[in-house]
């Protein structure tokens, strides 16, 4: 019998944030640093 | 292992000081996100972008202990990221962007309000020979000029300050302006930029 049936090709990308930017998340969530001072919070970047 | 805890769970991990806790949810969220963001804006950099924004702005929210868990962790970046998307739809269309191409560059369009260095020694020129002029009118006229270019004062406050009626601060400034273009007609002098 003839092969009328394809196979299937899923062009479709999937698109995921890049590895830079998931590391530069990282390192910013480790670098930020919260304090708080009499009911007010500052935020701190550390290096 | 952390890779299988919940969501909430890792968000409690993380704002009591579990850094791996972040990078879990963020990996775990990471395709669906981007997909949900890109939708809407249909550029990649620009999705990169706001991807980023987002989770600072998770990052944040959870560092100060602002999160509370009402709702969902997903649901509740999504919102975000929305918000984010609808900030940039709105700044863009106060702000449109232009790109050039390689026929039409945008700086042909775009003018720099200050002068360029040779028009700025004209109008100096001009400037100093105006100001010469006016010192040679005689001094009622002067002191009207004055006021009214110099000073930004109305005819009504000019004579208030003079002493004199409208009228005469009036002719004053008409005899000023008269005396000034004989001066300029005298002297040869070319008062134009």
């Amino acid at each position: 019998m003839e092969k009328i049936y394809q196979t299937k090709v899923n062009n479709s990308k999937v698109v995921s944030a890049k590895p830079e930017t998931i590391k530069f998340l990282l390192d910013y969530s480790k670098s930020l640093n919260i304090t708080e001072a009499k009911g007010i919070k500052f935020e701190n970047i550390l290096n | 292992m952390i890779q299988e805890l919940e969501d909430s769970q890792l968000v409690k991990y993380y704002m009591n000081g579990n850094e791996r806790a972040i990078e879990v949810l963020i990996n775990r969220h990471n395709a669906r996100l981007t997909g949900f963001i890109y939708s809407k804006v249909g550029d990649r950099e620009l999705t990169e972008d706001i991807f980023q924004d987002t989770f600072m702005k998770v990052i944040r929210t959870l560092k100060r202990g602002a999160y509370n868990e009402e709702g969902k962790f997903l649901p509740w970046v999504m919102r975000i990221a929305h918000n984010l998307i609808i900030d940039h739809f709105r700044k863009s269309n106060r702000m449109p962007m232009c790109d050039g191409t390689d026929s039409f560059s945008i700086f042909s369009l775009m003018g720099d309000e200050k002068l360029n260095a040779e028009k700025q020694l004209i109008k100096e020129q001009i400037d100093t020979d105006l100001a010469r002029m006016i010192k040679e009118l005689p001094e009622d006229q002067q002191e009207v000029l004055e006021m009214r270019l110099y000073k930004d004062m109305s005819f009504k406050e000019i004579s208030e300050n003079t002493g004199v009626s409208i009228n005469t601060a009036l002719g004053r400034m008409r005899y000023a302006l008269i005396n000034l273009r004989k001066l300029v007609e005298a002297n040869s002098i070319v008062l134009t930029n």
